[in-house]
C-alpha cells in the first residue's frame, strides 16, 4: 500500500547516506513572524535535503525580494545563497546554472514576487525549462510591505483593513501547466508530509519544478474573510492524491488494488507513487491538470498534491549541449582558440 | 556653405581644368532602404580597399525595413583620414525621395551619377551630371524584378568603377569575397558591372578630377566592424555565458559571436564550451549575466541606452554585492522611439554611475576596432578582478560601421580570474575567511563559488546589509565600511585600468581630450590645424574610467583644454570638471550631436572660432558643432533627407 512508502520516508536514520546529520542542512535563525507558513515550509526543505541525501555544497539558494525571499538564510546555510532583486531572481540562477550546470537550484519567491513584478522572468524559467526548484510562498498578500493584496488574492477576498479584493486570482500552477512545466505541485503549509515529498520529487526532477504553497501570512493575513488564512485552508483543501515517494537506491514493495495507484519515475530514477483519491485523475495529462484546477478554482476548493507531472522534457541544458563540465571551471587552454584560428580569422577579413 | 578651409574640397568652376585630386574622395550613394544596396557598397569599398587606399564605410540607414531612404558614405584617402567628411564629391542619386536634397547639398564641381528618370541635371549648372538608364540597362540582364532591383545597384558600381578608375580585377575580387566564392551569385553580379563599365565608356564624358590609383597602405590590414572585433575578442578571452537581447546598434555584436563559437568554440566531441541565451529582456539579460557571474563564469552582455537604463537596478545589486560582469554598450541617439539607427556619445554619464546609492562603475571606452577586441577580453578580466560590473562604451559608428585595421594580436597573457578561493584554499585557511574583509588592503575580497566543496565556502549574497563576513547586518559602522572598501577598490582600479593615450607636443598650448570615435576626426581636425593654421596642439584620448593620474597631468601643461565629444551637455567633460578642481576653468567644450558621426572640420573651426575671439572668456565655453539649417519641408522622408546633409 502507499502507506508503505510513506513510512519509509518517515523514518528518518540519524545521519544520512553522506553521513551528514539533518542540523548540516539547518539555516541561520528566522526572523520571521511566529507560526509564519513559511518556516514550515524551510523546515520540510531542510528535512527533504537531508533525507534526499544531497550533499549541501552543492546547493544554491536563489531568492528575490519579500519575505518569503528572506527565508533561504534559514535553511542550508552551507550553501551558497542570493538573495536578488525584486521578481528577477529566475534571471540570476538562469546565470548561475549556465555558469554550473552541477549545481542544484532552489529558488523560493512569493506570489508577489512572482505574480507580479516577477511574472515575466518566471514564466520565461518555466518556457525554458531551467532546472530549478522554484518555490512560491503564496500568502495573497505583501507583507514585507505590511498587507497589500497580491495578484494572487482571490476575488472577494478582505484584507485585515476591511478593503475587498474585486480582482480575479492568478493561479500559478495552472500557468505553469500551460507553460509545459513537467513538475507543478500545490501544497500547504500546514501539511508537512505531503510538503516534504513534493520536494523530494522535485530535487529528483530534470527541469522546472513549479511548487505554490499555500503558506498563510499570520499576520496580515490569517484573519476572517481571508480565503488565505490557516482555518480557510485547512477547510477547503482538497487533496488530489496521497503523495509517496521512492528513492532510486530503495527498493520498496508496493501492494495496491489496480487502478488506484499512480506510478511515474523521475530523471534519476526515483519514482512518485500517488494514490489516486480521484478515479479519473491523470497527473500526466496537461489537459486533466488544467480542467482539474479551473474546477477547484470554481468551486472555491484549494486543490493539492501533484498536479502535473512530464518528466522526460528536456532541460534547457540539455538542449544547450553544453560539455559536460561547468563552463565556470574550463581552463584558458580550452575557451581560447588557438593561434590558427585567429589567423584565420584574419585571413578572412583581409 | 562656405568652407574655405577645406583641404581636400578645393572650390573650383565646373569644367575647369585641374590637377587630379588622386585616392582623396567621399562617394555618397543614396538608396531606397532594402533595395539590396548593402552588398554593392561593400564590392566597392572592399575593391578601393585592395587597390591599398585607405577607407572607411558608413552605413546610414534608417529605423525600418524596406521603403525609407538610405546612405552609403565611402572615404577614400591616400593619408589615411577616414572619419566622416561632410563634403561630398561623388554623389550617386538611386532614391527620388531624397534626390533633390542630395543634389542640393554638393559642393560646386562634383559629380553627381543619377538614375535617368530622376531628371537631376535640370536642377543646378555647377555640378558635373552623369545620367544612367539603369532600368533599361538591368532589363538587359536578367527577366528577374527582383534580380533586376539588386544588379541596378551593381551597374553603379561599374560606372563609378569606370569613372574614377578602379580596377575591374580588384572588383571581381570583392565580388568573390562578398558572395563567398558563391558562382552563382558572382556571374550575374560580374555581368552587371561590366554592363556599368560598357556603358559608362560608351556614353558618359571622362573625368580626371577624382582618381583611385593603386598605391600600398592596406596590405596586410583588414575590415571589420567594432561588433565582430568584440565579439572575436570577447571569444579568444574566454567568455564562457553571454546573455542577451537584440536591441540596434548592439544585436551584430551577441550575433557575431554566435557565428564565431559555432565555428571555434566547439569541442570534439561536438559540445560547446560556451553557452549564449537570448533573453527575454535587458533586465533578465544582466540578471542572467550577474548569476553567471556570481557562479564564477566569465559572462557578457551587449545593449545599448535604453538597455541600459533597464539594466539599472541589476547593476546597482551588481556594484553592492561584488558581482562580476561586463556590459557592452553600443551607444546610439535617444529613446527607443529616438533616432535608433545614429550614432553619439550620450550614455557616459549614465553608465558612469548607473544605479541608485552611490554607485560609479568601471567604464573601458575603446576608440577603434582593434581596441574592441583588446577591451573585450580585458573587461572580462577587470570585472573578475574587482567583482563589480564593467561597462564597455562603443558606439553605433564604431560598432555596426566598417573600419580598416592592423590585424588583431592573438593574447599571449594569461586570462586574470580575481581571487576566488578554492576547496584547497579553504582546508589550508581552516575555513577562516570573510566574504568581504579586506585582508589585502586593496579594497577587493576574495570570494567563493556556488558548488565549492568545502563546508565554511558558502556565503549568503546580498544587498549592501552585510558585514565583513557575510553575515546580515543594519549596523551604520558595517554599511559606512562597506562603502569605503568598494569605492577604496575604485581607487585600485586606476592602476588597473587601459592608460590614456597621450600625444604631447612641445610647446603646444591647446590640448584635446577626446574618446572613442571622436579620435579619428579630432586627429584629423589637429592636422588641420596645424598644417592650415600652425596651431600645434595635444592630444589626451581616454580610455577608461576611472579617470587616472595623467589626465591631471596633461591638463596642468596647457593653457586651454578642449572636451571634444558627440553628445549634447559635454557628459564626459563634466566628469573631468569633478576630477579636476582648480584646473576645470581650462575646459572648453566642443560638442557635436546630429546623429552623424562627427567630422573634422566642425572642430577645426570650432577651435579657430573659439582661440579667435575674445567673447570667450576663460572658462567653460561651448560651441556647438554643425548647427541646424532651417527646415524648409517637413515629410519624414524629407527631414531624415537633411540630416545626410548636416
Amino acid at each position: 500500500m502507499a502507506e508503505s512508502t510513506l513510512k519509509t520516508t518517515a523514518e528518518a536514520p540519524k545521519e544520512n547516506r553522506l553521513g551528514l546529520k539533518a542540523t548540516d542542512y539547518s539555516g541561520g535563525k528566522s526572523t520571521l513572524c511566529a507560526g509564519c507558513g513559511h518556516d514550515a515550509i524551510s523546515n520540510q526543505i531542510i528535512r527533504a535535503f537531508y533525507e534526499m541525501s544531497v550533499s549541501p555544497e552543492r546547493v544554491a539558494k536563489f531568492s528575490g525580494i519579500g519575505c518569503s525571499s528572506k527565508t533561504p538564510a534559514y535553511f542550508l546555510s552551507r550553501s551558497h545563497g542570493f538573495n536578488a532583486v525584486h521578481g528577477r531572481m529566475p534571471a540570476v540562477a538562469t546565470g548561475a546554472i549556465l555558469a554550473n550546470h552541477k549545481i542544484l537550484a532552489i529558488g523560493v519567491s512569493g506570489d508577489g514576487d512572482t505574480a507580479s513584478i516577477g511574472l515575466g522572468q518566471f514564466m520565461h524559467m518555466v518556457r525554458r525549462n531551467m532546472p530549478v526548484i522554484y518555490i512560491i510562498e503564496n500568502n495573497g498578500v505583501y507583507g514585507l510591505t505590511k498587507g497589500q493584496f497580491s495578484a494572487t488574492a482571490d476575488e472577494g477576498s478582505k484584507l485585515k483593513t476591511g478593503v475587498i479584493n474585486d480582482l480575479p486570482p492568478m493561479d500559478l500552477c495552472a500557468l505553469a501547466v500551460e507553460l509545459g512545466c513537467g513538475y507543478v505541485a500545490r501544497g500547504f503549509a500546514g501539511d508537512p508530509k505531503q510538503m516534504v515529498n513534493i520536494l523530494k520529487g522535485a530535487i529528483a526532477h530534470n527541469g522546472t519544478s513549479v511548487i505554490d504553497v499555500i503558506s498563510p501570512c499570520v499576520t496580515f493575513n490569517n484573519h476572517e474573510g481571508s480565503t488565505k488564512s490557516y482555518p480557510y485552508a485547512k477547510e477547503h483543501d482538497e487533496l488530489l492524491h496521497q503523495i509517496g515517494f521512492v528513492q532510486s537506491y530503495e527498493q520498496i514493495e508496493i501492494e495496491y488494488e489496480p487502478g488506484t495507484m499512480k506510478e511515474v519515475t523521475l530523471h534519476d530514477g526515483s519514482r512518485i507513487l500517488l494514490k489516486k483519491l480521484e478515479e479519473d485523475y491523470d497527473p500526466t495529462s496537461a489537459i486533466d491538470a488544467l480542467q482539474r484546477l479551473h474546477r477547484a478554482n470554481t468551486a472555491g476548493q484549494m486543490l493539492t498534491g501533484l498536479v502535473y507531472l512530464q518528466p522526460e522534457k528536456k532541460s534547457f541544458i540539455d538542449l544547450l549541449n553544453v560539455v559536460d563540465e561547468p563552463l565556470n571551471l574550463l581552463p584558458i587552454e580550452r575557451t581560447r582558440p588557438p593561434k590558427e584560428a585567429l589567423d584565420k580569422i584574419m585571413t578572412e577579413l583581409m | 556653405m562656405s568652407d574655405t578651409l577645406t583641404a581636400t574640397a578645393v572650390l573650383e568652376e565646373p569644367g575647369a581644368a585641374a590637377e587630379p585630386m588622386v585616392n582623396d574622395l567621399t562617394i555618397h550613394v543614396a538608396t531606397v532602404n532594402g533595395s539590396g544596396s548593402q552588398s554593392s557598397n561593400n564590392v566597392l569599398m572592399r575593391s578601393i580597399f585592395q587597390m591599398g587606399v585607405p577607407v572607411s564605410g558608413k552605413n546610414m540607414f534608417p529605423s525600418n525595413i524596406a521603403g525609407l531612404p538610405t546612405w552609403f558614405t565611402i572615404r577614400a584617402n591616400k593619408d589615411g583620414w577616414i572619419a566622416r567628411k561632410k563634403e561630398v564629391d561623388l554623389m550617386v542619386c538611386m532614391n527620388a525621395q531624397t534626390a533633390r536634397d542630395d543634389v542640393d547639398a554638393l559642393l560646386p564641381g562634383a559629380l553627381c551619377i543619377y538614375d535617368a528618370p530622376l531628371g537631376c541635371k535640370s536642377w543646378r549648372s555647377d555640378i558635373n551630371f552623369y545620367e544612367v538608364p539603369f532600368a533599361k540597362l538591368a532589363a538587359e540582364l536578367s527577366t528577374d524584378s527582383r534580380m533586376r532591383k539588386l544588379l541596378t545597384n551593381m551597374i553603379y558600381v561599374g560606372i563609378v568603377a569606370e569613372l574614377i578608375g578602379i580596377e575591374r580585377d580588384e572588383i571581381l575580387a570583392a565580388i568573390t569575397k562578398q558572395f563567398k566564392g558563391k558562382q552563382k551569385a558572382i556571374d550575374p553580379n560580374v555581368a552587371a558591372i561590366d554592363k556599368g563599365v560598357e556603358y559608362a565608356k560608351a556614353n558618359l564624358p571622362r573625368q580626371n578630377r577624382w582618381r583611385i590609383e593603386r598605391m600600398n597602405k592596406t596590405a596586410g590590414k583588414i575590415i571589420i566592424d567594432g561588433n565582430a572585433a568584440a565579439a572575436i575578442g570577447a571569444m579568444f578571452g574566454g567568455v564562457t555565458v553571454v546573455t542577451w537581447y537584440p536591441i540596434t546598434p548592439s544585436s551584430s555584436l551577441c550575433e557575431s559571436l554566435i557565428d564565431y563559437c559555432r565555428r571555434f568554440r566547439i569541442e570534439k566531441d561536438g559540445r560547446a564550451n560556451f553557452a549564449i541565451v537570448q533573453a527575454e529582456d535587458e533586465l533578465a539579460a544582466v540578471g542572467m549575466v550577474l548569476g553567471a557571474g556570481w557562479a564564477g563564469a566569465r559572462s557578457m552582455t551587449s545593449t545599448a541606452g535604453p538597455g541600459v537604463s533597464l539594466m539599472a537596478e541589476f547593476i546597482g545589486l551588481g556594484y553592492y554585492a561584488e558581482l562580476p560582469g561586463v556590459i557592452w554598450d553600443i551607444q546610439r541617439v535617444g529613446p527607443s522611439t529616438g533616432l535608433p539607427t545614429r550614432t553619439a556619445q550620450g550614455d557616459v554619464n549614465q553608465v558612469a554611475y548607473l544605479s541608485h546609492g552611490d554607485t560609479q562603475h568601471i567604464v573601458l571606452i575603446p576608440s577603434s576596432v582593434k581596441e574592441c577586441f583588446e577591451f573585450a577580453s580585458e573587461a572580462l578580466d577587470l570585472a573578475e578582478i574587482f567583482q563589480t560590473p564593467v561597462f564597455c562604451l562603443s558606439d553605433l559608428d564604431l560598432g555596426m560601421n566598417n573600419w580598416m585595421s592592423e590585424p588583431f594580436d592573438y593574447p599571449t597573457e594569461p586570462i586574470r580570474r580575481g581571487k576566488v578561493l578554492s576547496a584547497e584554499q579553504l582546508a589550508q585557511l581552516g575555513g577562516k575567511w570573510g566574504r568581504y574583509n579586506d585582508v589585502d588592503g586593496d579594497g577587493i575580497p576574495y570570494r567563493t563559488l556556488p558548488g565549492t566543496d568545502h563546508p565554511d565556502a558558502a556565503y549568503f549574497t546580498r544587498g549592501s546589509g552585510h558585514d565583513a563576513f557575510a553575515r546580515y547586518s543594519e549596523r551604520p559602522d558595517d554599511y559606512k565600511n562597506n562603502l569605503d572598501r568598494i569605492a577604496r577598490k575604485f581607487e585600485t582600479a586606476k592602476q588597473y585600468v587601459p592608460k590614456p593615450v597621450i600625444d604631447q607636443r612641445d610647446g603646444a598650448k591647446i590640448g584635446f581630450i577626446a574618446y572613442g570615435t571622436t579620435d579619428f576626426p579630432l586627429e584629423e581636425s589637429r592636422h588641420q590645424l596645424s598644417a592650415e593654421r600652425g596651431i600645434e596642439t595635444s592630444y589626451l584620448r581616454l580610455r577608461a574610467l576611472p579617470l587616472t593620474d595623467e589626465v591631471a597631468q596633461f591638463v596642468a601643461k596647457h593653457d586651454r583644454i578642449y572636451v571634444v565629444e558627440q553628445n549634447r551637455d559635454g557628459q564626459m567633460a563634466d566628469i573631468l570638471r569633478l576630477h579636476l578642481g582648480e584646473e576645470q576653468r581650462k575646459l572648453r567644450k566642443i560638442l557635436h550631436y546630429t546623429g552623424l558621426p562627427c567630422d573634422a572640420r566642425s572642430i577645426t573651426e570650432a577651435v579657430v572660432k573659439m582661440e579667435a575671439s575674445a567673447e570667450y572668456p576663460e572658462m567653460l565655453l561651448v560651441v556647438r558643432a554643425d548647427p541646424p539649417k532651417k527646415r524648409v519641408t517637413t515629410t519624414v522622408a524629407q527631414t531624415i533627407a537633411r540630416g545626410a546633409e548636416d
